[in-house]
């Protein structure tokens, strides 16, 4: 919940060309990836946006395959908004704010083929790897939906595959094997506040916006989008959007090396 | 069901059911069809069928949700577990719970929420055959029925899907309102809703990998169709009362 004023403030100072935060309409924050935070993990990052922190770790395992995807791994997200990150979340099953945010890294990740998951199959339709990607906020202070696909491509790149022994993994062995990887992945979130629209929200602004979305981008193509928030935009709007991402995932991708 | 990706889906302009790209399957609304809810409506694009029905504005539980200064729209989106090929399990799952929240916050921009403080109105949107495309039939069928409860609403909510989809030397075609199989092979898929009136793009979700020409493109396609299922909609809001007042 926000106040009526706060917001208010919030949308005025957007309207003066400069954000609550001293931030241009499309200015994102300082970003700052580390890998290699989890050595227990397969993969691991911690990813800082501004405030807002976010650490993602990668375990791989052997499971069945999908049913209707005989010959391809799994690939698993979860989100958690932790109670100790933000006043405002609770310890418990996930929100449907964790559910739509887990959801669209996973879509972002997924539908820009980054991994080669049929490149994961061991056994076709018996024994594939798993590969459980679970993101965790530290600190929440919006826009962790970028936070959270950069944190997870970067646990993602630099994960290694445990190694496999006569069908079961073997934790002692020295894992040296990088997943199948193809190419990079960003995402771009902007919020409408009045009549602006703003990259990379904090918190106060997601809490004021009217509407949000989210832009997968691989490769200089579109590869997911989700809309957010009660309100909407119009066709000139999202090919704002559409520019403007593409623009900021170029920086993005220099952040991932 | 493993089985083999189409070498196409579509071909010389034609789609695997015949249609060109962009048409839309037929489409039927009825409204009134849950005499107990408020409002009601089912909804066909082809093989896709979804009825929803709306109660409220009524008490909301649970309490905590309730605000002083608006209503809350809930849309409750259930896909039935004979919908499917495969059995799905009763009950919501992480992707029911995602599109019931994004329905919702969908629904929301087009009610004048704050006419009904402290209260809820409940959507039920239920899949009774699933042949893609099934959270934008439930979109349509909740609006006509937001509309056939008399909600004090600023537009219609209208909503298709559009797709990206290969031919057989796999170069991609825009498409309108896609079926299973283009929802399964095709390149990308994109759920989108419109307040026709007011010129706002309420609902969007994509999976695939399309470029920004290309979306543009399908998304003009697409808008095309809106117009029809807009006057659809009105239509069976229409025919409902016109027959109620013989």
């Amino acid at each position: 919940m926000i106040g009526d004023l706060t917001k208010k403030n919030i949308i005025d100072s957007v309207k003066t060309g400069v954000r609550i935060d001293g931030r241009k309409i499309d200015e994102f924050r300082p970003i700052k990836i580390e890998t290699g935070v989890v050595t227990k993990a397969e993969g691991s990052a911690m990813v800082e946006l501004g405030k807002s922190k976010v650490i993602v770790g990668i375990k791989m395992g052997i499971g069945e395959p999908f049913s209707d995807r005989p010959d391809q791994g799994v690939l698993m997200t979860n989100a958690e908004l932790t109670a100790m990150s933000a006043n405002e979340f609770e310890p418990g099953p996930p929100s449907p704010d964790a559910i739509e945010l887990a959801r669209v890294i996973d879509r972002a990740i997924r539908e820009s083929k980054v991994i080669d998951l049929e490149k994961l199959c061991v056994k076709k339709g018996e024994q594939v790897w798993m590969i459980f990607v679970d993101i965790y906020t530290i600190n929440a202070d919006g826009n962790i939906f970028d936070a959270g696909v950069l944190g997870a491509f970067a646990a993602l790149a630099t994960a290694k595959i445990p190694v496999l022994k006569d069908g079961v993994v073997d934790r002692e062995a020295a894992a040296k094997k990088s997943l199948p990887l193809d190419g990079k992945v960003v995402s771009t979130t902007f919020a409408k506040l009045g009549d602006k629209i703003v990259v990379d929200p904090i918190r106060k602004e997601e809490l004021s916006m009217e509407a949000r979305l989210t832009i997968g981008v691989k490769d200089g193509n579109i590869v997911s989008l989700q809309k957010g928030g009660e309100g909407g935009f119009n066709k000139k709007e999202l090919e704002e959007m559409f520019e403007r991402s593409l623009k900021h995932s170029k920086a993005l991708l220099k952040t991932l090396g | 069901m493993a089985e083999e990706r189409p070498k196409y889906l579509i071909k010389a302009g034609k789609r695997l059911d015949g249609r060109k790209p962009g048409d839309a399957r037929p489409m039927k609304i009825e409204t009134g069809v849950i005499e107990n809810a408020e409002g009601s409506a089912m909804v066909e694009f082809g093989k896709t069928k979804v009825v929803a029905a709306v109660y409220g504005p009524r008490d909301i539980h649970p309490k905590h949700m309730m605000r002083s200064n608006r209503t809350l729209v809930r849309a409750r989106y259930d896909m039935l577990p004979f919908s499917v090929e495969d059995r799905k399990r009763p009950g919501p799952g992480r992707r029911e719970r995602e599109i019931s929240k994004v329905l919702s916050e969908t629904l929301n921009t087009a009610v004048f929420v704050e006419k009904f403080p402290r209260t809820a109105i409940d959507v039920f949107i239920s899949v009774i055959q699933a042949d893609a495309s099934t959270r934008v039939a439930g979109l349509n069928a909740a609006s006509v029925a937001m509309a056939d409860a008399g909600l004090p609403m600023r537009d219609l909510v209208v909503s298709t899907s559009f797709g990206k989809i290969h031919d057989e030397k796999g170069k991609g075609h825009m498409v309108v309102d896609v079926f299973k199989p283009e929802d399964n092979w095709g390149m990308a898929d994109i759920a989108y809703a419109k307040l026709p009136n007011l010129d706002k793009y309420v609902l969007l979700q994509m999976d695939g990998n399309v470029t920004k020409d290309e979306f543009f493109k399908g998304l003009e396609m697409a808008d095309k169709s809106l117009d029809d299922i807009y006057k659809a909609q009105v239509a069976a809001l229409k025919k409902k009362y016109m027959e109620g007042s013989k």
